[in-house]
């Protein structure tokens, strides 16, 4: 046989293994759910019950204006910070970083008790503004403290991808563009940014469909938080209502995987969000 | 050991539908040293990838080493050694482990693999570098560590891809001295492919030049560069000068004077710069006005204008300036002048 | 290039005055950084306290790590059970499937490796419902740590392929193979001899990777879990919502002390990588 079409044979035959696990566990297993998100008493408008029902609507706004606002804070925060680390070395430089990135690895559990550490009725911040002001600031318990644990997890992963972009960026063009003239801020938005955006487009996507996707924070803090994920666990652990709990989540699903895809297009490499 | 080559009614279309050989048939002697040339695309390599079974050639071709057809067996069979363009050294193993990589497969006893890895390293004069890793060695070392690996399992046939390629000009020229050295004494049949004119003169004892997926022309060395079978093989090797004219009582009627043709009878000529020689006034063939001259350091080439489709190319040895403008005679050395099948008459 | 180079390098920038520019970004980076450090900081001292409320003059114990130990420690081990396996696992699936998509470039491969990377792209929640609606029926399966382990190894796979095909695709794995072939290598030998050696920094790196995300693993777990198969993070959501704050942080303590480890050897395998040019 064709020694290059033999090699391709075996190549493929190689990713069987994992292939057939993933069609056993992950194909398979979705299809069901999106054949029982279409088994409730609305049948397959059940999916378009996250539109036309209010509750689910309010849900799901919510959770996409709160992903979109970490997102976009998260985003200005990172450039901030992330170009300046990258571009400037100082002692104690490399132990910073290390620090910040320390987040990463942090379940959605944790971060929800650090918040509550920091914002929560025994909280830092709550013992800093009765100190300041006589009044206790407590704000963990709602949409303020997923903002806050939102971005805690969120900062750590996108400062790196900054960073690591900032490296990759041409000197030249900035040095072409202060030879021509060009103040700091003006190189910044002329020459740095536009040269970031693929990593800013990619970040931002994983930033917003981890964000619309995230579990443990809001449980942690409070099950009465309204954020899709948590409707989605009400409607499945509560109410037994497995046809919409299959239903939303179907329907969630289909937003990260096209905010991603979406990214991809545009910023043209790897992405994909971790929780 | 060494054994003859012989490829028969040999094509390949690759998978997306591109053909890079249309059917040839080659027979190499053993002993041999057959230099594949042509420009990139040209099928060379793929020539040398079915020679070695990397590539199988389409339905009817067969490949046979002496009398062995073996067209089905695949590589990790055949017994050659292959030499490739980026040595593909194993960055996992020192230069011993590459080199003894083949004798470890053939679970060749421990001790007969060192005598050996320590012969091939002599022979290419690493012994030094046994222990060495393979990132720490410069290009013309790493090469060189291809080689002896290639050679340890004693294969019937080595098989190099432009081997020499990725090294800068000096290196490149001591080492084809190296090789060509080892090959020879060695006596072992070997397939060179390469796009360097100058490499395949001196290394082949015959030179296959390939155009397009076919032969051009097979030959020596002599008979291809004083004897091109076709424009195409004229051009590629050296350079050529073309001229077109009347042919009048012997002798070709340019702008610029008149060319005797020593028995050809075509409109079209083609000569070499180095048999173009500067006379005096009187004594010349053609006169022509300098248009720009390039010191080579051993010779001066010139590029002249002679009302010509295209400037002429001049070589002369004189070591004088030319100056742009300056009018030169020229006078074409006997037996210069080629004709070639399918120039109009 | 020759000539004074027209570019300051780092050091000589600062060497000049800086601008307020400057103090200021320091600042806000700081600032930044004290967000994400401070809580960590605050949880492992809670922790380590007689009395939270009381603070450090209460005193430094290890009764608080002790009760947690003696509450959780069934969830810890198999967090590292859990993880170990899904090591395991990854590379038994992963490294062929790098393979494959590495040498066989085609659009199918290009398929295969979007496929891959679904169940991280959608939210955990959804794949944890999809497996228990299809397998929840089967008692054994759904009763034992296996379920969970199928869920981490969806989940983390897609990172062990990614990390051992970069390093494939910088390696040229086409002519190794080919002159490991040339010289008689069968292919498992050719894969065990040379392509599995010069991929063993993507392997290491992949492997850190999926630890660590297998130990932290919420989302998929929280659903999937049982009474009887609690992983570390579940039960830090359980002390999280019913145990005083101190066995909170304490246990929180246990896994940073768990994870960070990790973490560290992450970015120094990744700047070992960065160094060699992988």
């Amino acid at each position: 046989m064709d020694p290059a079409a033999r090699n391709t044979r075996r190549a493929l035959l190689l990713a069987a293994p994992a292939l057939g696990g993933f069609a056993a566990f992950w194909l398979l297993p979705m299809a069901r759910l999106v054949s029982v998100g279409a088994s409730g008493p609305d049948g397959a408008s059940a999916y378009l019950a996250v539109v036309t029902n209010p509750r689910y609507f309010r849900s799901l706004a919510s959770t996409v204006v709160l992903s979109m606002g970490v997102t976009v804070a998260t985003l200005a925060i990172s450039l901030v910070a992330g170009i300046f680390l990258q571009r400037n070395r100082f002692p104690g430089r490399g132990l910073l970083v290390s620090l910040m990135t320390l987040p990463l690895a942090f379940p959605g559990v944790v971060v929800g008790f650090l918040v509550i550490l920091l914002a929560g009725r025994q909280g830092l911040i709550g013992d800093v503004t009765s100190w300041l002001f006589g009044e206790k600031t407590v704000f963990a318990y709602g949409m303020g403290g997923l903002f806050l644990g939102y971005l805690y997890f969120s900062i750590p992963r996108v400062i790196l991808t900054i960073m690591a972009a900032v490296e990759k960026l041409d000197p030249a063009l900035e040095e072409a563009a202060r030879s021509l003239g060009a103040s700091t801020w003006q190189v910044t938005r002329d020459v740095v940014l536009p040269g970031l955006a693929p990593a800013m487009i990619s970040s931002a996507a994983i930033c917003f469909a981890t964000s619309m996707g995230a579990f443990g924070t809001a449980f942690t803090l409070a099950t009465q938080i309204d954020v899709l994920p948590i409707t989605i666990y009400n409607e499945f652990t509560n109410y037994a209502n497995f046809a919409m709990a299959a239903s939303l989540s179907i329907v969630l699903g289909v937003i990260t995987w096209a905010a991603l895809a979406g990214a991809r297009t545009l910023a043209g490499s790897g992405v994909a969000a971790a929780a | 050991m060494a054994v003859a080559i012989r490829l028969e009614s040999c094509a390949k279309t690759f998978a997306d539908g591109t053909r890079a050989l249309e059917p040839i048939s080659i027979d190499i002697a053993a002993g041999e040293t057959v230099v594949v040339l042509g420009p990139s695309g040209c099928g060379k390599t793929t020539i040398l990838r079915i020679v070695a079974g990397l590539e199988s050639p389409d339905g009817g071709g067969r490949v046979f080493f002496d009398r062995e057809d073996v067209t089905a067996l695949p590589i990790e069979k055949r017994g050659v050694g292959m030499v490739f363009q980026s040595y593909a050294l194993f960055p996992n193993m020192t230069v011993a482990q590459n080199v003894g990589y083949g004798l470890r497969v053939r679970k060749l006893p421990r001790e007969e693999r060192q005598k050996r890895v320590a012969e091939m390293l002599a022979l290419v004069d690493l012994e030094r570098f046994a222990a060495r890793r393979v990132d720490q060695l410069s290009g013309g070392q790493r090469q060189r560590v291809a080689l002896a690996r290639a050679l340890a399992i004693r294969p019937r046939v080595l098989l190099l891809d432009e081997p020499l390629t990725a090294l800068d000009a000096k290196l490149r020229e001591q080492l084809r001295v190296e090789i060509d050295r080892l090959l020879r004494s060695l006596g072992i049949t070997a397939v060179y492919v390469t796009h360097d004119q100058a490499e395949a003169m001196a290394l082949g004892d015959r030179i296959v030049v390939m155009e397009r997926g076919r032969i051009a022309q097979a030959g020596t060395p002599q008979e291809i560069y004083l004897r091109p079978a076709t424009p195409f093989v004229a051009e590629f090797i050296g350079t050529m000068n073309r001229l077109v004219g009347e042919v009048v009582d012997g002798h070709l009627v340019v702008a610029a004077g008149r060319v005797p043709l020593g028995g050809i009878a075509a409109r079209e000529i083609m000569f070499r710069p180095e048999d173009v020689r500067i006379v005096e006034p009187g004594a010349h063939h053609l006169r022509a006005t300098v248009v720009a001259s390039f010191f080579l350091g051993d010779h001066t080439r010139l590029v002249v204008d002679a009302g010509s489709a295209a400037p002429l190319v001049v070589e002369t040895r004189a070591r004088r300036k030319w100056p742009r403008g300056e009018t030169v005679h020229l006078a074409l050395a006997e037996g210069a002048v080629l004709a070639l099948p399918g120039a109009s008459p | 290039m020759t000539g004074p180079s027209p570019r300051l390098s780092p050091k000589a920038e600062g060497a000049k005055r800086k601008p307020a520019r400057y103090w200021l970004q320091l600042a806000f980076t700081l600032a930044v950084c004290a967000f994400l450090v401070v809580p960590v900081f605050m949880s492992i001292l809670a922790g380590l306290t007689q009395n939270f409320f009381v603070g450090l003059n209460s005193g430094l114990t290890l009764r608080w790590v002790g009760e947690v130990w003696g509450l959780y420690s069934d969830t810890i081990w198999r967090s590292i059970g859990i993880a170990l396996a899904c090591l395991a696992c990854t590379i038994v699936l992963g490294v062929p499937a790098a393979y494959s998509l590495a040498r066989a470039r085609n659009r199918l491969t290009r398929w295969i490796e979007e496929l891959l990377v679904l169940p991280v792209a959608v939210p955990g929640l959804a794949t944890a419902l999809a497996l228990i609606l299809l397998y929840g029926t089967w008692r054994e399966f759904r009763a034992s740590w296996l379920f969970i382990l199928v869920g981490h190894v969806l989940f983390t796979l897609p990172f062990m392929v990614r990390s051992v095909l970069a390093v494939m695709m910088s390696v040229d794995l086409a002519a190794l193979e080919e002159a490991a072939a040339s010289l008689g290598a069968s292919f498992p030998r050719r894969f065990a001899t040379v392509v599995l050696p010069n991929v063993r920094p993507g392997i290491l790196a992949g492997a850190l990777m999926v630890l660590t995300l297998s130990m932290g693993e919420f989302n998929l777990t929280w659903m999937l879990h049982t009474p009887l198969t609690k992983t570390l993070p579940v039960g830090l959501a359980d002390s999280y919502a019913s145990m005083r704050l101190e066995i909170g942080s304490a246990y929180t303590l246990v896994f940073l002390v768990m994870i960070v480890p990790l973490l560290v050897a992450m970015q120094w395998a990744a700047t070992r990588m960065e160094r060699k040019g992988a």
